[in-house]
Order: structure tokens, then sequence, then C-alpha cells
């Protein structure tokens, strides 16, 4: 069974207007990478220099991948890929 | 322009009286697509900051599942300004991440008055826009303010 990544509306542009995406993964990395193949352009809005951009926040089901492994957080089969913009401004 | 019920402008106003010198910030939500904000939420300034705000994580994915369960949306996305006038710094405009949204700034400090001002912000640009506010909406609308 697939992973199912969910993508906010502001991406949606880079996925032909998708909330829901099936994708398989072991790792959110992993994920991401087959995300960039099928929908070019999406890995640059999440990902600098190996991390994720800290306005954006990347869940697995209920948990920030931050609190785990960041990108390389394992992901088991029905697990949910959350991706939301993080509201924070200085 | 923003069209709001006096109720949620003094619920954001009494929040970030409340919070201050802590910046406050929060969300109201509404039905997906029609511009009217129902649903107050206070959201938990994680940085705790007199100068920074950040949605709590948890929090923040709570309340957009919940959000996406009810077929609504942030229409209305407040922050306050602690010690600096009601208008949108860099890092607001560079970060705003909701096209649809009304970007509210609530001015806490005496001398800017506690007057909201509302703005768009699409691709890093900025329109301030008029603030309407009304005693009640239609009567299918329904309020609600979250603790």
């Amino acid at each position: 069974m697939p992973i199912t990544v969910i993508i906010p509306t502001r991406l949606r542009s880079l996925t032909n207007q998708q909330k829901r995406i099936a994708i398989e993964g072991v790792k959110v990395s992993e994920v991401i990478e087959r995300m960039e193949q099928q929908y070019p352009g999406i890995r640059a809005k999440l990902i600098f220099d190996g991390s994720a951009y800290h306005f954006i926040n990347i869940y697995v089901n209920d948990n920030d991948i931050r609190l785990h492994d960041g990108l390389a957080t394992n992901l088991q089969d029905g697990d949910i890929v959350t991706i939301l913009p993080a509201l924070t401004a200085d | 322009m923003l069209t709001i019920h006096a109720r949620l402008v003094d619920a954001m106003i009494a929040q970030a009286l409340n919070d201050h010198p802590v910046e406050t910030c929060g969300i109201i939500a509404g039905p997906a697509g029609s511009n009217w904000p129902l649903r107050l939420i206070p959201m938990r300034n994680a940085a705790q900051s007199d100068n920074f705000f950040q949605f709590d994580p948890q929090q923040q994915l709570q309340v957009w599942k919940e959000m996406s369960a009810r077929c609504e949306e942030p229409v209305v996305i407040y922050h306050s300004h602690t010690s600096s006038q009601a208008y949108p710094r860099r890092s607001d405009v560079e970060l705003a991440t909701e096209p649809q949204a009304h970007y509210v700034i609530i001015p806490t400090q005496h001398l800017y008055q506690a007057e909201i001002r509302s703005f768009r912000i699409a691709d890093q640009m900025v329109i301030e826009e008029r603030v309407r506010i009304v005693r009640q909406y239609q009567p299918e609308l329904e309020l609600q303010m979250v603790a």
C-alpha cells in the first residue's frame, strides 16, 4: 500500500491541482524524490541543502518530522505525509 | 474588502491585549470559497516572542485537519504587532502562504491605537484593503469562538 501525501493549496499548481497523491517510499526524502519525478519543481519548494525549509512543516501521520529523524524519518505502508506552510513571521 | 463581525474583531483585540507583550496569533475559518470569517481559533505562539510569531506546528496540523473535514479554509490569518505599526513586515510578506486569506494585524502599542488593518498578500505584493465591521451577518451564518 502506498503512502498518501497531502499537498497544501499553494503547491497544488505543481500537482495538477491534486490535494492527495499516492506514492511509494520508505523514507520522507524518498517520497519527495519520487514526487519530484512526477511533479518537477516540488522538491525545490520543500528542501534546501538537504533539509526541509523552516517555513515548511512536514508531518508523518500526526508527528512533526523535526521531532523525529527529519527527512530520514521512516515510513510504513499506509502512512499519511502532510505538508503545511508554517505560519511564522518576525 | 474584509467584512467581519464586530464580535470577532473584539475577540482578536482582547486576545492581543491579553497576550501583550508577546505577539498573539490565530485564524478565523470560514466555509471554503465563501470569504466569510466565522470560526475564531486562537493559536499558540510557539515562539513566545514580542516580535515574532510561529503557529505551534502540532496545533496547526490539528486545526488544518479539522478545517479540511469541515470544508473550511482560513479566511483571516491574524497576529499582533507589539511595538510597531499595523503594517506587514518584510518577513510577513515573504512567508505569507495563503493568497486567498485576509492578513489582519492588530497593533497593541498604545501609540498606534488598537485599530486593526487588513492586507492581501500574494506573490510578495501587499495591498491594504478596507475593513467593514458589521453587527450582524446573514442569519444562516453562525459565529463560533474556539476556546
